[in-house]
């Protein structure tokens, strides 16, 4: 009986070895360079030394924590990174859902290719493109104000007043980001069962009861699904998108815990502090995405887990 | 569907006809603009008369943005990189997909499990630095092509691909001896080109456009990608801004034609690998 275990275990790995083999390279690479620095977060709870590195220098607690929820940059910075991402779903969530649905009602299949291959082209370019062409657009000498002042008005400091610079962030996201959106509902709708509208359609539906009870319905997991995603990430930031935008004049609106993270972390080099508030945003998004899943499964959507 | 040409209906095409051109045209508006400074003569700038046609054509800045020892380095050392971290971006992705994909793989489902997790389970920029620090990476070009070489969203991607194609195929190649490896290269990955290029498309565009971690790890200049000189270039202006003087430290057709060489590589492969790209994302979105 045992030996004819030993033998399958055998057969088995004469069978698969080279599966295992592969394998080994990724699987290392993710114990070093994914599961090894979590191990590192430890050092939110203690006083970094550089010299006695991270698993001899002393623990302090909370200490870093204290210190972070007593400091005026960090809760600025948490407040910049809700208002610019709430301004991120309120104006980017829903335009491309719009055009996705009045895409698709369009016939002519040239129409629908050519906006959709020309909205998706600004996701290729990075945040630093997209900054330098910001200063383009919207600078003194900028393309909006060469229009303003050619009309006869005053010229508009776009980017260096903070109120009208937060408009700017989240329409430049429009802009980059709409084009990926569109395409996935677009997917969506393409999977969608066509003879659905049809039978509105002779039952003598509107386009606009057809657009509300047909359509839309079947995107509805799709964008619980994005909308979800875009909860779970409210006090995630990337990093490019408010740094390249951002300029000295609008730090106030401009700083957020991702260039926080940054500039006290590898620019001023304090290390423990600046964990403790990536330890933060990555535990309060956690929670954020399993309380944005569970409100949604309670309203009889499904979830993503 | 029916009664297509009712005049309503007419109407309604024409209208939202119009709407999604005139949305498109605004949306290429902040390219055009870019272009049009990149050609246009100092003077015309500076007066405020370009907008997004170009105006005393000329191709001045491309020169001197060209002789610019700096910018042209980066753009190669660039292209070099782009190239080279996402050739190990594929193989990682390939290497763990192939033997993931897999339904009896002992110990697969653990593995698979701990890639999964790692897309939650963030560290945060410092730990991940510290950890490039212990393997002695920080201000090598290292730092750029092995903390990302695989994403496991994309391994997912791939994972699904293999499972895809039928089990008949392996049986085949099994049956005229192929072993895994073999199996893999002359078979399955022919198979799976179309997921492949949209895989190696999407890593390559990471890279190229990349800036934080350049930020992060790299001190010396020799090393710096074309995103980084030209954030420099581009935050030249900031600093005029700020001063409300209009000192120009890298004048405006250059910069504009700096960011259109920067944008180029992106511009020239996009009408090619569109359809790829879309492919890939509706792969991605149906896993949701």
């Amino acid at each position: 009986m045992k030996k004819d275990k030993k033998g399958k275990v055998k057969v088995y790995l004469r069978n698969n070895w080279q599966l295992y083999l592969m394998l080994i390279i990724p699987v290392i690479y993710m114990i070093l360079f994914k599961y090894k620095p979590m191990l590192g977060v430890v050092v939110a709870f203690k006083k970094f030394n550089v010299f006695k590195g991270i698993w001899n220098s002393p623990w302090i607690g909370l200490a870093n924590f204290q210190e972070a929820f007593t400091s005026k940059d960090f809760w600025s910075a948490l407040k910049n990174t809700l208002v610019l991402n709430i301004g991120d779903l309120i104006i980017g969530f829903p335009f491309p859902i719009f055009l996705a649905i009045f895409l698709n009602e369009l016939r002519s299949e040239g129409v629908r290719k050519t906006t959709q291959t020309l909205l998706y082209l600004p996701n290729f370019l990075s945040w630093v493109i997209i900054s330098g062409i910001v200063t383009q657009l919207f600078s003194n000498s900028g393309l909006v104000n060469n229009l303003i002042v050619a009309l006869g008005g005053e010229s508009v400091s776009f980017l260096s007043n903070s109120f009208i610079w937060r408009f700017v962030y989240w329409i430049m996201g429009v802009w980059q980001g709409a084009g990926y959106s569109l395409i996935v509902y677009l997917a969506a709708l393409m999977a969608a069962d066509a003879s659905l509208g049809e039978a509105a359609y002779i039952d003598g539906a509107t386009r606009l009861q057809r657009i509300w009870h047909v359509t839309l319905p079947q995107i509805s997991s799709t964008i619980t699904v994005l909308l979800i995603m875009q909860i779970g990430r409210l006090v995630n930031i990337s990093f490019d998108r408010p740094y390249m935008m951002g300029n000295t004049l609008v730090r106030d609106a401009s700083d957020v815990i991702s260039t926080y993270v940054y500039s006290v972390g590898l620019a001023a080099g304090r290390f423990d502090f600046a964990t403790a508030v990536g330890l933060f945003q990555t535990v309060v998004g956690i929670v954020l995405v399993f309380a944005a899943n569970a409100v949604i499964k309670k309203m009889g959507q499904e979830g993503i887990m | 569907m029916s009664a297509i040409n009712s005049k309503n209906e007419r109407i309604f095409q024409f209208c939202w006809t119009a709407f999604f051109i005139i949305i498109t045209c605004i949306a290429m508006v902040p390219i055009l603009r870019v272009l049009a400074v990149s050609l246009s003569g100092k003077n015309a700038i500076l007066a405020g008369k370009v907008f997004i046609l170009p105006v005393d054509l000329t191709t001045e800045a491309y020169t001197r943005a060209l002789q610019s020892g700096s910018f042209v380095n980066a753009f190669w050392y660039s292209i070099v990189l782009m190239l080279a971290s996402t050739v190990i971006n594929l193989l990682m992705t390939v290497l763990a997909a192939y033997p993931l994909s897999k339904k009896g793989l002992v110990g697969g489902k653990v593995i698979m499990t701990l890639f999964v997790l790692t897309m939650y389970l963030h560290p945060g920029v410092i730990p991940e630095y510290l950890n490039v620090r212990d393997f002695k990476m920080v201000d090598t070009v290292w730092a750029l092509i092995i903390p990302g070489a695989l994403s496991a969203y994309n391994m997912i991607i791939m994972c699904n691909a293999f499972k895809g194609i039928d089990e008949a195929i392996y049986d085949a190649a099994k049956i005229d001896g192929c072993s895994e490896a073999r199996c893999l290269i002359s078979v399955i990955l022919p198979l799976v080109y179309p997921t492949l290029a949209t895989l190696g498309l999407f890593y390559a565009v990471g890279r190229w456009n990349g800036i934080s971690d350049v930020l992060y790890y790299i001190n010396s200049s020799k090393y710096f990608t074309v995103q980084m000189v030209l954030k420099q270039f581009v935050e030249s202006i900031n600093v005029s801004v700020e001063e409300g003087l209009q000192t120009n430290l890298v004048a405006e057709n250059i910069k504009a034609a700096s960011i259109v060489i920067s944008m180029l590589p992106m511009l020239i492969v996009y009408p090619f690998v569109q359809k790829f790209f879309t492919k890939g994302i509706m792969v991605g979105a149906v896993k949701g």
